[in-house]
């Protein structure tokens, strides 16, 4: 670390921390043991603050600003786990589970998929907004990865991933807002695509079951996140 | 300690939750003490009950005779459990919701069958345009999520709500 980096302190959840200047709400929250709930963010990847799980309230600032996008500042006062922000993740978490079709019963990745865990963590026992039912393909042209729209929950951890890491930017997404969808190249089926190169680093980020490995059945598909911390710093190192 | 009175359905479900209520094995002597079981598909008998104080409620809800029945089970009941995954999320049963209605009846009735070329319009329940989840048509007092949930979970709520207690069930059930 260079030494020009200033330190400053500042207090989350009632409690006095040190922190590089640099450095993330979440980050500094983390060092420090506590736990912020996060969906779209994954250690190796350039944060995205898209599902907004992470919103934290600052003291002074009327809006909540998501923990993993917000620098931290000396004498800013951080609350986490307010009443009010349990409220919201889980209205949060809900609106995921309505807006696509989650059928934990009959998918790949039952038992290891973050947006179940979730649920239970933030304790959603259901969702009390109505279900949207959209019409979603299946993209299984590919001949060793399938992408299931009904469980994409569009945290772009893949199309992260693809461009940072890769360097192919196969993944990308096309649309917006409720029509947002996860893409192949040009919007291509997955196994016409000429720039994928077959490394599965965005099967192996997705939190859910929209991205598994062909063949994979139910309660299956278990996911390898912590090869990303690891490719992360081997890159560091080489540049 | 006077029994509570205790009901069990299935609507729009494949009966896992009810396969999963009987694994509670021997134990279900003593949900026998705690309870009388006076509807479901274990005992003998047709008309739901004016009154029942626990009703384990599984299914999602996909026809007209499911919403005339679940509103009759919420008029009887004190507490009414969404039991499993199917009553709480609509689950497997909603994977015919974004399908049109006339698409869903010819995969099932024609296209699937060989010895069949008629879609059955009468003494059959209206099937509604999408299967529910059981708090789309009316309040729920419990939500016991899985696919099924387990024997454990399922005799842990009982016991708790036969105490007068609110089962805590984040951290014993989940969906799938």
């Amino acid at each position: 670390m260079s030494s020009s980096v200033n330190i400053i302190t500042l207090t989350i959840d009632e409690k006095q921390v040190g922190a590089r200047e640099n450095q993330t709400i979440l980050e500094v929250a983390r060092e420090n043991g506590v736990e912020i709930p996060t969906m779209c963010e994954l250690k190796g990847l350039t944060p995205s603050g898209g599902c907004r799980m992470c919103v934290v309230e600052v003291a002074g600032i009327p809006k909540l600003l998501p923990a993993c996008m917000t620098t931290v500042s000396e004498g800013m006062v951080v609350t986490t786990n307010s009443e009010r922000l349990k409220k919201l993740r889980k209205n949060i978490l809900e609106l995921f589970f309505s807006e696509r079709n989650h059928i934990c019963a009959v998918c790949a990745s039952n038992g290891f998929c973050e947006l179940q865990l979730m649920a239970q963590k933030v304790e959603m026992s259901h969702v009390h907004y109505p279900y949207l039912y959209p019409h979603c393909e299946v993209d299984a042209s590919h001949n060793r990865f399938v992408l299931d729209h009904n469980r994409c929950i569009l945290c772009t951890r893949c199309v992260r991933v693809c461009d940072e890491i890769e360097g192919s930017h196969t993944l990308d997404i096309k649309g917006r807002g409720i029509e947002a969808q996860v893409i192949t190249d040009m919007d291509q089926p997955w196994g016409d695509s000429e720039t994928c190169t077959l490394c599965g680093k965005c099967v192996h980020v997705c939190p859910t079951g929209a991205l598994i490995e062909r063949g994979m059945a139910v309660g299956e598909m278990s996911k390898r996140k912590q090869l990303l911390p690891y490719l992360t710093q081997m890159r560091e190192v080489k540049t | 300690m006077k029994k509570l009175t205790l009901a069990t359905i299935w609507l729009d479900g494949c009966s896992g939750c009810h396969m999963s209520f009987v694994d509670v094995d021997e134990r279900i002597l003593q949900v026998a003490e705690k309870y009388d079981i006076i509807f479901s598909p274990l005992v003998d008998v047709k008309e739901f009950p004016e009154k029942v104080d626990v009703t384990l409620l599984e299914g999602a809800i996909s026809t007209d005779e499911d919403v005339e029945m679940v509103k009759k089970i919420r008029k009887s009941t004190k507490t009414l459990i969404a039991f499993g995954d199917c009553a709480v999320t609509s689950n497997v049963p909603s994977m015919r919701n974004h399908y049109d209605l006339k698409d869903v009846f010819k995969r099932g009735y024609l296209e699937t069958s060989t010895d069949n070329d008629v879609i059955p319009d009468e003494m059959l329940p209206k099937l509604l345009d999408k299967a529910y989840p059981v708090h789309h048509f009316v309040d729920v007092d419990v939500f016991l999520q899985g696919c099924p949930p387990s024997a454990d979970t399922i005799f842990y709520a009982l016991v708790e709500i036969a105490e007068g207690r609110t089962p805590e069930l984040s951290k014993r059930a989940r969906f799938g």
